[in-house]
């Protein structure tokens, strides 16, 4: 049998909604009371599960609920799940950051977490203090770091600025430095949440890499969050997959994947748009209708990648509003953005209208995305402020036909596909 | 088959309320002493007096207590002279509020960095303690200077006794008292803030109900009492006692004081411990 690190049982984890007012304390008291003579929570009972596109009907959420399961030493979980699912949460728990509200978690091994890169960082102090700083944070004793000191600074790639207090840094620099501490961590459990987001392309490869070399070589436990379905394949072996604060699927990574695409494609396929409750801003313009144009299949849409990608939206407006402005991103599955619409960019002015307004965005002819799933982001601002916003408004895929007209279709899988006009002279 | 499976490590919704953990914040010892050069470093960076400052502060408030309390209210200073009085009166004072002050608010100032990271949170009160004790002991430096000028003055005389020892132990008391309250104002703010108005103006109250700027011993029946309870006025006069060999020793006062001083630091570890785990979610 094999040697676990990581065993989670029924692990449990309430939040309380809304905000903290007078009202915490009359239930701070009435939870007391029930405590003393021997009663369960009162606010237990009425929590219901976290679905953020639905409205709430109590003020506590189960964050996670009946969570299980088990990671072996030297495994590499990726834990994917949609935004709210639960992943930071989990992380949280097992990081020791806050403690679950039910539930045990068993460790072994000294746990490392890297929910964000340089926590702790002093803009006054120099890249050397910092290194100290962080790597004790992180949990380094003072010696630890010192033996380790060479390669941290030549990982980071700063040995220039080692000196410098890190407010003079370039971003940039900030999360190299930062990175290479983390990634010198001597510990059995590394738990990094989203963290590669940030930084250069380069740079992400260097610590990806890093990372796997972490894991398989030196046989370190890996917990990873990621919404880079990429990263996840590459790096993890399995997957646990969190929606609504449960673990919907525990398996092979491939499969994991697979199962979250899908389960985005049916949360869309359920919800009319007008219905979203998972959105942000006052609302007094309000996305009540979009369509993309293409054929609905399995409630997805599917975009032949010779069609020119139209987008039609029907907005409900409370007032008249001059100098609106909308955004749109388009991310592909390994949460890279091939494209961010922005209204204003172009110097297009909007002007709403009370009552319904439609709108209608057609991308340019000799353009297409390339082959494969994408989701999109919307956003809409009456001039100062961002009025709505969804996340994952619609997902739709596009698939492959004959975008250069002669049968031919590239085998490098491009996030773009564009029609060129080409020169020769002599 | 059944292999050998330990855990180093089990995370449970509550602990015990007696498991105060110290061995772990020892491990974190490291960590401690980075704080407090962090804050040491970073305090005076970018200022051209640097840690003069240190220096400054409590010689001007002296000054001034001179003009006001001496020279227009004329508060007797106990027979010592005015300068010395209440430099070192203000030294503690500052000291204990400034400890206070800046542990009470270690939650809500550190959020950011609590929420991305564990470590024992006891780690960060205990370094502010730290820091101002480097603080103290500069301007402890200074009140000896002011007191070897009015030595060779011939204003007052020094006396080697025994009583020196009573010094060091009555600066840990005071280190050990703004510690317990600060962490336990610290605690009882993560959800509600109301705490954290009090202690703004509170502490400025409480120095007027402290022997600063008037000795204990001009004071009679109740409210000589009412400032007994006080367990920073113990700590006060005995420490000008122990320099001066003048003030109010009273050791049922010291004793009174002690005691209230173990009580709340371990009031105050108990409930923080207790807060650390689930504050990220109320803060």
């Amino acid at each position: 049998m094999d040697i676990l690190a990581i065993k989670v049982e029924h692990l449990y984890k309430q939040y309380r909604l809304g905000v903290v007012s007078t009202g915490t304390l009359v239930h701070d008291i009435n939870r007391w009371v029930h405590k003393l003579r021997g009663k369960e929570d009162p606010y237990s009972k009425v929590t219901t599960i976290n679905d953020r596109t639905q409205k709430k009907e109590s003020e506590y959420v189960w964050s996670l609920s009946d969570i299980n399961f088990e990671v072996k030493q030297g495994d590499v979980l990726g834990v994917i799940g949609r935004n709210g699912a639960g992943k930071s949460t989990l992380l949280k728990v097992l990081s020791k950051i806050t403690a679950p509200t039910k539930g045990t978690v068993k460790v072994n091994g000294r746990v490392a977490s890297l929910l964000e890169v340089g926590t702790g960082f002093h803009p006054e102090l120099t890249g050397r203090e910092n290194i100290f700083l962080n790597g004790a944070i992180l949990g380094m004793s003072k010696r630890e770091i010192k033996t380790k000191f060479d390669q941290i600074v030549d990982f980071s790639g700063v040995e220039m600025y080692i000196d410098t207090p890190v407010k003079r840094y370039s971003s940039g620099m900030h999360v190299r430095l930062a990175f290479a501490v983390a990634a010198h961590l001597e510990s059995e459990i590394l738990i990094v949440d989203e963290v590669l987001a940030v930084g250069d392309a380069e740079f992400q490869k260097k610590c990806l890499g890093k990372m796997s070399e972490v894991s398989r070589g030196e046989g370190r436990t890996v917990l990873f969050v990621s919404h880079n379905m990429g990263a996840i394949q590459n790096l993890c072996t399995r997957s646990i997959l969190l929606s609504n604060g449960c673990i919907t699927f525990d398996g092979l990574v491939e499969e994991g994947i697979r199962k979250y695409n899908s389960s985005l494609v049916s949360l869309l396929q359920h919800i009319a748009v007008a219905d979203r409750k998972d959105r942000t801003g006052s609302q007094v313009i309000k996305l009540i209708s979009f369509k993309i144009n293409g054929m609905e299949c399995d409630g997805i849409i599917r975009l032949n990648s010779s069609d020119t990608l139209v987008v039609e939206m029907t907005f409900q407006s409370i007032d008249d509003y001059s100098g609106g402005r909308i955004m749109f991103g388009v991310y592909d599955e390994n949460s890279q953005r091939p494209l961010f619409i922005d209204s204003d960019l172009e110097m297009i002015r909007l002007d709403f209208k009370k009552g319904l307004n439609h709108i209608k965005v057609s991308f340019p002819e000799k353009f297409s995305l390339g082959f494969g799933n994408y989701t999109m982001n919307y956003s809409v601002f009456n001039n100062i402020e961002v009025v709505d916003y969804i996340q994952q408004v619609a997902v739709f895929e596009v698939i492959e036909s004959d975008f250069y007209q002669n049968s031919r279709s590239s085998q490098q899988s491009p996030r773009i596909l564009i029609r060129t006009k080409w020169e020769i002279s002599h | 088959m059944e292999s050998k499976q330990t855990w180093t490590e089990v995370i449970k919704p509550n602990k015990r309320v007696f498991d105060l953990q110290l061995k772990e914040l020892f491990r974190y010892s490291d960590l401690i002493l980075l704080f407090v050069r962090r804050d040491f470093v970073s305090t005076y960076k970018q200022t051209i007096l640097g840690p003069i400052w240190f220096f400054l502060q409590p010689l001007f408030t002296t000054a001034i207590f001179i003009v006001i309390f001496t020279y227009i209210a004329k508060l007797s200073t106990d027979a010592i002279p005015p300068a010395l009085f209440y430099l070192s009166g203000i030294t503690i004072w500052t000291f204990f509020s400034e400890c206070l002050l800046k542990t009470s608010n270690t939650f809500t100032m550190n959020a950011g960095i609590f929420g991305k990271v564990y470590f024992p949170r006891l780690v960060t009160p205990i370094s502010i303690i730290f820091s101002n004790s480097i603080k103290l002991i500069l301007q402890l430096l200074l009140l000896l200077l002011v007191f070897v000028y009015f030595i060779a003055k011939q204003e007052v005389s020094f006396y080697l006794s025994f009583n020196l020892l009573l010094i060091p132990y009555v600066l840990a008391m005071v280190a050990l008292l703004s510690l317990g309250l600060g962490i336990i104002i610290s605690s009882l703010t993560t959800k509600y803030r109301d705490l954290a108005f009090i202690i703004q103006f509170g502490i400025q109250l409480l120095m007027y109900a402290t022997p600063v700027i008037y000795p204990l011993n001009i004071t009679e029946g109740r409210l000589k009492l009412l400032l007994s309870l006080n367990p920073l006025t113990a700590y006060i006069e005995t420490f000008r006692f122990s320099l001066f060999q003048k003030a109010t020793f009273d050791s049922s006062m010291l004793v009174h004081s002690s005691v209230f001083t173990l009580v709340v630091l371990f009031l105050g570890i108990i409930i923080f411990n207790k807060i650390e785990k689930s504050f990220m979610d109320t803060v």
